[in-house]
């Protein structure tokens, strides 16, 4: 019985180990990225990790040399706007597919699932010549219109929609509320999970964009967070390793700490929208 | 092989006492009924036997050794799930073999002539080939007793193997399972809380609640002799009617303040309950003036009938079964009187009848 | 990375349950209908179903560095493609880039989702750490794996140096700069990964194990046989997200590579990006396009039709 017992000690033992060596590993970016962002350039630069000039002042150099807040505000911004407005227009197309009836829904409805088909990296050319027509380059607008609505929320949505019983739409029906009233005062609660599901997607989707921000946007009045740190690792400060991972660290870790509140919510929220 | 409980208890958070110093002893190859109300811890009981929960104090043997600490493979046992736990992706034949295969102890002609002979004992042959979600209930519940008999262990433990099943289909596997385990000669230790599962399979049946042992007892025994108030009225339908008496002289008693009946035993306390089973008690349509009851209600069942009676004191409601051709209805007024054939308990709900006068009567 | 790409499907269920919602065709549902799908529809149309036509028009043609079209040439800048060294090393080196990073993002999300689905004491704590990633954004990641790959004050060039081994130039050997791309976008990428198969591994109803505990399997043979079946719908499911993805990268490569060297990560988006707006070939880029359509069409629609069934047993 003993021996039993140390082995199952033994495993519980080595168990724990593999835990936190593979943590370790996962995380040192992290800790790496962040002890450097403290540490004064020269001590970086001459391999001195171990550097006891712990300061803030790569912080306050990012915030007070480099337009790292004016990109933040931007992001923010743009990020917003698109999630509320993905929020609209997904779900009036989702209400439209599963509750109204009309011609052609079965047609239109396929167009929305090729659409899902066609990456948007594909279609730069002619995008870049339709915003540029319409002038709205190194705007917020260019960042925000093409995105308005997206096939993808539509689609998830409309999944969701699929569930809500249909004694819902009879009560109201007799109740007599039109689509506009059923769409926004019993729809959409009783989808709340699903709206904010996608909500967070079309947030974080915004918020990571790289390659349309970069074609379309020259300067720091519009520019998106994700070039910005582009553009401060890759012009300006060359070499500047402590203000750079300070800068990096100032976005990392308010999303961070989102997550650690939000874990439980994300995954459920995300095996919902992924598997199911 | 017998299977031995020796002051077994399972309690969460030390507060929290599921099982409380569970003594008992299975048989070789008997069928061994756990049954209780929900939440009383049978299953509980039948996962620590099985290794799936660990126990917190006391012992349990299986075969002479000392298996607290084992884990659940080295126990030389197999179990039959509430849910079946069937892999949806393996077929029907796959999932018989799913253990002989995981053990790797044996020949792959050997696991082909068990699996096939389990499947012929329930009658599956022909659906080998099926995935579990092609399958009907009862179907399901074959396959996973045919994963049962593949298995060499000799001890089978079922955790409510029939109550995923409708009511006619629960009959006829209730069957099956009792055949196949004279047949194979297996032991079997059976939870459930139907008590007519527990009365028409049992070697021995096991009353739980509240934590704790009640009883144990072949079916007869529990049912003539109910070691208190519970086990009574847990077994029998209607169950049975407990109203409160006390004694008049030794061989009269009055119920209720309803009626009077004579008694051939001696009764050691004044004020007692009696419990009269349903058909031990008589019914009599009388005038409003002699009558001791009020007829609620009459269910007509075929061969019999239940009357459901209010009695004029103490707002106490009884059960009877009369014949099918007695004629009561509601709102009758009636007299009610009882064989000599009841229980007695005291205020704990002990039973405090004496034996040889039950057995006699 | 949370990603709304629009290739991140949900499966398509029952649809029966649509025509539940099947109510009498009215006038007025007609006029709720255009207001309700007008802005998508006109958003969509503009911004991803004209476009495609365009760029397939455009890969047909001869373009001046106008990215007007002058000579009508059919199918010959495919073919010009197909038989170039250049393309096909690229298309080489995206899948390469893309088998790598699916297959250790599956194996090591699977190895994570596995071990913090025990139930050990204090174990959500390693689902925490594990999930981090999920909070890095493209540029995060690039910075702080570009300073751990910089040969001079990197961290791994100091970790080489403490322990006397060569430095190995990460981001200057062909071979190393694809490992680098690879490893940072497999980091990436995982803490989405690792909770997508945990949620599908918590869902695996206990008593299959249970069952299996006590017919005598071992935890490693549980695991091939219970748990890899089980969750292979979802699986499937992620496999098919991170190919997409990963053949439509282009920021970590623009961050960390720039597609070299020598054009050793040259991928297949960085080239219709550069062909385009560098060279001003949009011809060429354009059909560079419309083969990366073909292939995310592809794996969509393998997506979509495995999806449909939902489950593989």
């Amino acid at each position: 019985m003993t021996q039993i017992d140390e082995r199952a000690a033994l495993k519980k033992f080595l168990n724990y180990l593999l835990l936190i060596v593979l943590a370790i590993i996962i995380l040192a970016p992290f800790f790496i990225g962040i002890w450097t962002s403290f540490l004064p350039t020269m001590d970086i630069a001459k391999g001195n990790l171990f550097s006891t000039n712990i300061s803030f002042d790569n912080y306050v150099a990012a915030f007070t040399k480099t337009p790292i807040l004016r990109y933040l505000l931007n992001t923010l911004v743009i990020s917003t706007i698109t999630m509320i407005a993905q929020l609209i227009f997904c779900s009036m197309s989702a209400y439209a597919f599963v509750f109204l009836k009309f011609k052609y829904r079965k047609t239109i409805f396929t167009l929305f699932l090729i659409t899902m088909m066609l990456p948007f990296e594909a279609e730069i050319i002619p995008n870049f010549a339709t915003v540029k027509q319409m002038g709205l380059l190194d705007n917020y607008a260019v960042l925000i219109v093409p995105f308005l609505t997206s096939a993808f929320g539509t689609f998830m949505l409309r999944q969701s929609f699929m569930q809500t019983p249909i004694e819902l739409k009879e009560a109201s029906d007799i109740e007599g509320l039109n689509h506009f009233q059923f769409y926004w005062n019993i729809v959409l609660p009783y989808n709340k999970i699903s709206m904010i599901t996608l909500g967070a997607y079309s947030f974080l989707g915004s918020w990571n964009q790289y390659l349309w921000p970069m074609l379309t946007t020259f300067s720091n009045n519009s520019r998106m967070i994700q070039n910005g740190l582009k553009q401060l690792q890759s012009e300006e400060t060359f070499n500047d390793w402590g203000m750079i991972q300070a800068s990096a660290a100032i976005i990392v870790i308010p999303t961070i700490i989102v997550l650690f509140i939000g874990q439980h919510y994300f995954k459920s929220g995300m095996n919902e929208g992924a598997v199911k | 092989m017998s299977t031995i409980l020796t002051n077994v208890s399972k309690s969460y958070d030390s507060d929290k006492t599921v099982l409380n110093d569970v003594t008992a002893e299975i048989q070789t190859g008997e069928f061994f009924v756990i049954v209780g109300p929900s939440g009383c811890g049978k299953s509980t009981l039948l996962r620590m036997i099985a290794g799936l929960t660990s126990i917190s104090e006391g012992e349990i043997h299986i075969d002479g050794q000392l298996v607290n600490d084992l884990p659940p493979k080295d126990r030389n046992l197999t179990m039959v799930f509430q849910s079946y736990a069937l892999f949806p992706f393996l077929s029907v034949w796959d999932n018989v073999a799913f253990g002989l295969k995981a053990r790797k102890s044996t020949s792959q002609s050997e696991i082909e002539e068990r699996v096939n002979e389990a499947l012929k004992m329930v009658n599956l042959e022909e659906l080998k080939d099926r995935k579990p979600r092609e399958l009907s209930g009862g179907q399901r519940q074959r396959v996973a007793l045919a994963r049962a008999v593949a298995s060499d262990a000799k001890i089978c433990l079922m955790d409510e193997p029939l109550s995923n099943l409708d009511a006619q289909l629960r009959i006829k596997m209730r069957q099956e399972i009792y055949a196949l385990q004279r047949k194979l000669g297996l032991t079997l230790i059976y939870v459930t809380h139907d008590q007519v599962e527990a009365m028409t399979m049992a070697d021995h049946i096991m009353v739980l609640h509240d934590s704790q042992v009640q009883q144990i007892g072949t079916p007869t025994e529990i049912y003539k002799h109910p070691a208190n108030e519970f086990v009574a009225s847990f077994f029998g339908v209607p169950p049975i009617n407990l109203l409160p008496a006390t004694k008049i002289n030794d061989q009269t008693i009055k119920v209720n303040d309803d009626f009077e009946m004579s008694i051939n035993q001696q009764v050691p306390e004044s004020e007692f309950q009696v419990g009269i089973r349903p058909n031990e008690l008589m019914l009599e349509k009388v005038d409003e003036l002699t009558a001791n009851a009020t007829v609620k209600s009459v269910e007509f069942l075929g061969d019999e009938k239940i009357v459901y009676a209010k009695m004029a004191h103490n707002d106490l409601e009884i059960a009877a079964i009369v014949a099918s051709d007695a004629e009561f209805k509601a709102y009758d007024t009636i007299l009610v009187s009882a064989t000599e054939k009841v229980l007695l308990f005291n205020h704990e709900g002990v039973n405090i009848t004496q034996m040889e006068a039950v057995v006699n009567a | 990375m949370l990603k709304t790409s629009t290739t991140d499907v949900v499966p398509e269920k029952n649809v029966q349950a649509k025509q539940r919602h099947g109510f009498r065709l009215t006038a007025k549902d007609k006029y709720f209908a255009s207001i309700f799908l007008g802005p998508s529809i006109l958003i969509l149309g503009l911004f991803v179903f004209y476009p495609m036509f365009k760029t397939l028009y455009i890969s047909m043609f001869l373009t001046n560095t106008l990215g007007k079209t002058t000579v009508y040439v059919g199918f010959q800048n495919y073919a010009k493609l197909i038989t170039s060294p250049d393309f096909i090393s690229s298309m080489w080196v995206t899948f390469i880039y893309v088998l790598a990073v699916t297959v250790l993002t599956i194996a090591l999300g699977l190895l994570l989702a596995n071990l913090s689905s025990q139930k050990l004491p204090g174990i959500s704590i390693f689902r925490t750490l594990y999930s981090v990633t999920m909070g890095v954004s493209v540029a995060v990641a690039a910075i702080f794996w570009l300073f751990i790959f910089n040969p001079s004050t990197g961290f791994f060039a100091l970790l080489s140096n403490w322990l006397n081994l060569p430095v190995v130039n990460w981001l200057t050997s062909p071979t190393n700069a694809m490992w680098a791309v690879i490893i940072t976008t497999v980091w990436m990428h995982l803490g989405f990964t690792f909770l997508i198969l945990l949620g599908a591994i918590e869902s695996v109803p206990s008593t299959l194990y249970e069952a299996a505990d006590v017919e005598g399997a071992s935890p490693r043979y549980q695991f091939f046989h219970i748990t890899i079946p089980m969750i292979s719908p979802t699986l499937f499911f992620v496999s098919t997200i991170t190919i997409i993805d990963a053949f439509k990268s282009f920021g970590l490569i623009d961050l960390i590579t720039k597609g070299g060297p020598t054009n050793a990560t040259n991928m297949l988006v960085y080239r219709i990006y550069k062909d385009a707006f560098y060279s001003g070939n949009y011809a060429k880029s354009s059909a560079e396009a419309i083969i990366l359509t073909v292939i995310i069409a592809f794996f969509t629609l393998l997506q979509f039709k495995f999806l449909e069934k939902k489950v593989n047993y």
